[in-house]
């Protein structure tokens, strides 16, 4: 086993790559869950922001609009969501299985004509000077500006929970929709919009697979990783700082595997390729066991439906 | 401006109408998409829905496909109505498949008419064991099932390939990674019972144990208090139903569904585990279980139609050029028109009184 | 009133296509190819190219022949039931793509004694079932000699899917090549477990190139580790597929599998009723196996070896399993001059020596 050449740089750069869809997609479903709605739709809303951010970055050549049209996609095929749950009633896992297996379809219709098409590139970060020092420009300076924009996301979405009165109200509606509603907030509208946010988020993650990760469009490309991406807001106890912990954790683990075959190492492929869902089982337990943190943070109204009864 | 009145009493009426509505909204809206396409609409629904069982062959085959979504949906049924949300299906398919095809592999070359309910008792308690796993870390730490089970489907796979490369793998196979093919040996092939219906052995069980969860659902103790957990938690409470005990039985009966569902494929349609073995059974059953309103007889009509669907869908691609795709965006829009017609069982629509 | 006359229209056409089977009668009628892919066409890799060979089967014969196909079929009751329903709405050869394929093809076959059915990669056959496969492994020994002589760090990586003979005969071939012209080489092999999986193979092709490869082989079907190559500036070689549109700078060349000519032969055969099962195993020489244009970051040595080797290949000379090779455990499996047969090659299981890591059981 030669750990020598076994560069670490390389793969942390490689894992925060591989952990940023996942990312995206669960501070936006983190949202959507403070505000007391589950949405297990999240693998079929990242797949459409794969396929229309591909569709627009190369009918336009901007990767950019690309990256606006993916998150504009999935935020799109979120109502078709946000509409059933939230005005005629509809159950939200059930709802939310059928968004994903509607938009699994629907994005393999759209891309069938963008099978081998290449994308046009996205730019990484040149910051003349500090890109080039040894380590550390690799590891800060030399990303794409997507995972920079992902960072700066959770900590937006940090502030506004945390420190905005919006984000109270937001969170109010999961804690308690009935006392929001007397309060005279529009529980349906807050759901929707924090619905549709979360859509966009996970149609931008999306679109990062298909934009800068392979990058190219192919049917199912996104392989499950939306399931990830909600099993991580419980790991994170709906914290948003503990959405990058992780989201880079399980690219990790999955990147980790690839790395360690490559240098030789062989650990049974199967097992090996077990471990990043058996870890997310793991953590879960964990942080679902200590019941008095758990309650502090899950929303209380999670996955229940608000009618208005006058 | 509309808005919605609750009704006195759900209607009886629109507890039937709204799966028919959604199948005519769906042939509807399909047809319309077909059109966009290029595909001549008319055909590619009947296709889908009427040739499946007018047809003589499609209707010999739709049995295979469908006794196993209703196996598996009427198992998830039971969970889903008490708020136990089994996921993980496909995976406990692929373990019963598993712990049952072990058993076939381990006595090949015996034989005996008891092989074979070994094989299912086995697949039984292979899947119902995989799905106490997220039962009893649900009990114990509170953990989330959805997402455990979920997680356990990947686990499952992965430990599927483990298995037909190496312990499960057929000696004389040339080295590919399956097994031998249980379905051609005869003390562990699958019978047929009714082949003009598609109707094997393990259509047979499924049909048993229909009738069975029927009766368990209305006559039965245990049926009224996963009812009862359903609609009302803290009612269940009072009436001391344990809410562990429910959520254990809940998920080993859908989980020993499945395992059996699994074993059946395998010793019948497919004969023997290769890595493709899982093929979205226990997804699509979520599927079947809500479009029949997770009542046995609903579950019955909707898993046939479903499989219908797939079987038209096949033909259709190679008779029209319909990509394959196009069904599974059918099979998501006849359950998004389901549940919003639902809503119509509870309440009304009617137009904004307006201020005086 | 217009919709009943086509519902009944529909029904017709339904109960015409339900009714027995008529194959072989063709009369002025045009015959029908059916092709059963395991994968989309969009996948650029396996499936697409036999998707081209259909295509070149419409050019060829145009109006006289009628294509059809149904892709992304699993293998086992499904592919049965497609097969079964291709054959009864008279469809008069059959092409089942996929070495999964193999026990629903000789169950219909017996159903549809006058269906012709061809099934790639397989090894049972019938009175109405033939098998058919490229050497691929001769592509990959012309790519190995070519990786041999273009790495710079002597690192070549393999993504490589399933531990079958196929996948393990090409990484043998290509190390034995890469071998020959450079002693110092190294192959790092990375088992993905999946045929298309643009994402792990992305991740995949990133790995290696981490750890020092800088030319990569594939075993898989997408364009995604050409993608990675051409973003990190190493090489790396098309599969399947010419994949330079992916990567123009990284690709060197590429196998391509060309299944038009045999698929043409095929059809033709049974139009003129001269089709009979028969066993094919064809490579260079026959031209199922080709490349992709060399690059022109090729040197012209380079390019004149791989040439020579590929007519040496072509012409029968040279075949990549010549003793002497031994297998990994140091033991004798070729002598000094030995061929291997073709029923050791079909069911290889062991990695040449040389080759570090374990194959996976």
């Amino acid at each position: 086993m030669d750990f020598s050449s076994l560069n670490a740089v390389a793969m942390i750069v490689l894992l925060i790559g591989a952990a940023t869809p996942i990312l995206l997609a669960a501070i936006g479903e983190l949202v959507v869950e403070k505000s007391g709605v589950l949405n297990l739709g999240v693998e079929g809303m990242m797949i459409i922001g794969a396929v229309t951010g591909f569709i627009t970055a190369t009918t336009t050549g901007s990767p950019m609009l690309g990256f606006v049209g993916g998150a504009i996609g999935g935020a799109a095929v979120s109502t078709l969501f946000a509409f059933l749950t939230q005005y005629l009633l509809s159950n939200q896992v059930a709802t939310g299985l059928a968004l994903t297996m509607f938009g699994l379809g629907l994005a393999a219709l759209m891309g069938r004509s963008y099978n081998g098409i290449k994308p046009p590139r996205t730019e990484r970060l040149e910051v003349p000077g500090l890109s080039d020092l040894p380590v550390l420009g690799e590891l800060f300076f030399s990303y794409d500006p997507i995972i920079y924009f992902s960072l700066v996301l959770v900590i937006a979405v940090w502030w506004f929970l945390n420190r905005t009165r919006a984000g109270l109200v937001l969170r109010a509606c999961g804690e308690n929709h009935d006392a929001a509603h007397s309060l005279g907030y529009n529980v349906q509208l807050i759901r929707f919009g924090a619905i549709m946010f979360g859509g966009a988020c996970a149609g931008l993650g999306g679109a990062y697979v298909s934009l800068i990760r392979v990058p190219q469009w192919t049917e199912g490309m996104t392989a499950g990783v939306g399931w990830i991406a909600l099993a991580i807001v419980v790991f994170a106890s709906w914290k948003p700082w503990r959405v990058i912990l992780g989201a880079y954790m399980f690219g990790g683990i999955t990147i980790l595997q690839l790395s360690l075959q490559a240098l030789g190492i062989s650990i049974s492929g199967a097992y090996l390729s077990m471990t990043p869902y058996i870890v997310t089982i793991v953590v879960l337990v964990i942080m679902s066991a200590d019941r008095k943190r758990a309650s502090l943070n899950a929303p209380a109204c999670l996955g229940r439906s608000f009618h208005a009864s006058h | 401006m509309l808005r919605l009145e609750q009704r006195p009493t759900p209607s009886r009426a629109m507890l039937y109408l709204t799966p028919v509505m959604a199948v005519l909204a769906t042939m509807l809206v399909g047809g319309v998409l077909f059109w966009a396409m290029g595909i001549d609409p008319f055909k590619a629904i009947y296709l889908l829905f009427i040739d499946p069982f007018v047809d003589s062959y499609n209707l010999s085959q739709l049995f295979v496909k469908a006794s196993p979504l209703i196996l598996i949906a009427m198992g998830l049924s039971l969970g889903f109505r008490a708020g136990v949300w089994n996921i993980g299906a496909e995976g406990q398919f692929i373990v019963g498949a598993i712990a049952g095809g072990a058993v076939g592999l381990a006595l090949w070359g015996s034989t005996g008419w008891w092989i074979l309910p070994l094989m299912a008792l086995a697949a039984a308690l292979g899947g119902a064991l995989w799905a106490l796993v997220p039962a009893v870390l649900k009990i114990r730490f509170n953990a989330n099932e959805i997402l455990v089970s979920l997680m356990l489907v990947y686990v499952a796979e992965h430990f599927l390939a483990q298995m037909v490369q190496g312990v499960l793998r057929a000696p004389d196979g040339m080295g590919f990674p399956e097994s031998r093919n249980l379905a051609r040996n005869d003390p562990t092939s699958l019978p047929d019972v009714f082949p003009a219906l598609g109707i094997d052995a393990g259509g047979v069980v499924m049909l048993i144990l229909l009738a069975a969860a029927f009766f368990l659902l209305q006559k039965h103790a245990l049926g009224f208090q996963i009812k009862l957990t359903g609609d009302s938690p803290r009612a269940a409470r009072f009436a001391g139903v344990n809410p562990s005990f429910i959520i254990a039985i809940c998920l080993g009966l859908s989980g020993a569904a499945a395992g059996l569902a699994g074993l059946f494929e395998l010793t019948g349609a497919a004969g023997k585990l290769t890595i493709d073995f899982p093929v979205g059974y226990g997804f699509t059953a979520i599927i079947v279980a809500f479009l029949g309103r997770l009542s046995p007889v609903g579950i019955l009509l909707a898993g046939v139609v479903l499989a219908g669907t797939y079987i038209g869908g096949e033909n259709a691609q190679f008779l029209l050029k319909m990509p394959a795709a196009a069904v599974t965006v059918f099979q998501g829009m006849m359950l998004f028109f389901l549940l919003g017609f639902e809503i119509l069982i509870n309440y009304r629509i009617k137009p904004m009184r307006r201020a005086v | 009133m217009k919709f009943t006359k086509t519902l009944a229209a529909a029904a017709a056409m339904g109960l015409a296509l339900s009714g027995a089977a008529t194959a072989g009668s063709h009369g002025g009628d045009p015959l029908k190819a059916g092709f059963i892919y395991v994968g989309p066409i969009g996948d650029l890799g396996w499936t697409w190219t036999h998707d081209q060979g259909r295509l070149a089967v419409e050019a060829e014969f145009g109006d006289s022949v009628e294509t059809s196909y149904v892709e992304s079929v699993p293998e086992g009751a499904d592919a049965e039931r497609v097969m079964s329903q291709m054959a009864r709405s008279g469809v008069d050869i059959i092409f089942t793509t996929s070495f999964g394929y193999m026990d629903p093809t000789i169950n219909v076959a017996a159903d549809f004694p006058d269906v012709a059915f061809e099934h790639a990669t397989g090894y049972k056959r019938a009175e109405n079932v033939s098998t058919y496969s490229a050497r691929f492994y001769e592509g990959r020994y012309v790519i190995g000699e070519i990786a041999g002589a273009m790495t710079e760090t002597n690192k070549i990586g393999y993504i490589a899917s399933f531990p079958i003979p196929e996948v393990v005969r090409g990484i043998n071939s290509a190390y034995l090549a890469a071998k020959s012209v450079n002693p110092d080489v190294e192959f790092k092999v990375v088992w993905v477990y999946t045929w298309f999986d643009p994402g792990k193979e992305a991740d995949a092709a990133n790995a290696l190139i981490e750890q020092g490869v800088d030319v990569i082989m594939q075993h898989t079907d997408s364009p995604a580790a050409m993608t990675i190559a051409e973003e990190k500036g190493v090489y790396a070689f098309g599969q399947a597929s010419d994949m330079s549109a992916f990567g123009p700078n990284a690709q060197l060349t590429g196998i391509i599998d060309n299944w038009g000519p045999y698929y043409i032969e095929r059809v033709k055969a049974v139009m003129d009723g001269t089709w009979e099962s028969t066993d094919t195993w064809d490579g260079i020489a026959e031209g199922m196996v080709q490349f992709a244009p060399f690059s022109d970051k090729l040197p012209a040595d380079v390019v004149a070896r791989a040439e020579a080797t590929i007519a040496a290949i072509g012409s029968g000379e040279f075949s990549p399993f010549t003793g002497p090779i031994n297998k990994q455990d140091g033991s004798v499996w070729l002598a000094e001059g030995e061929v291997a047969d073709d029923g050791t090659l079909a069911g290889l299981n062991f990695y040449v020596e040389g080759i570090d890591g374990e194959l996976p059981n």
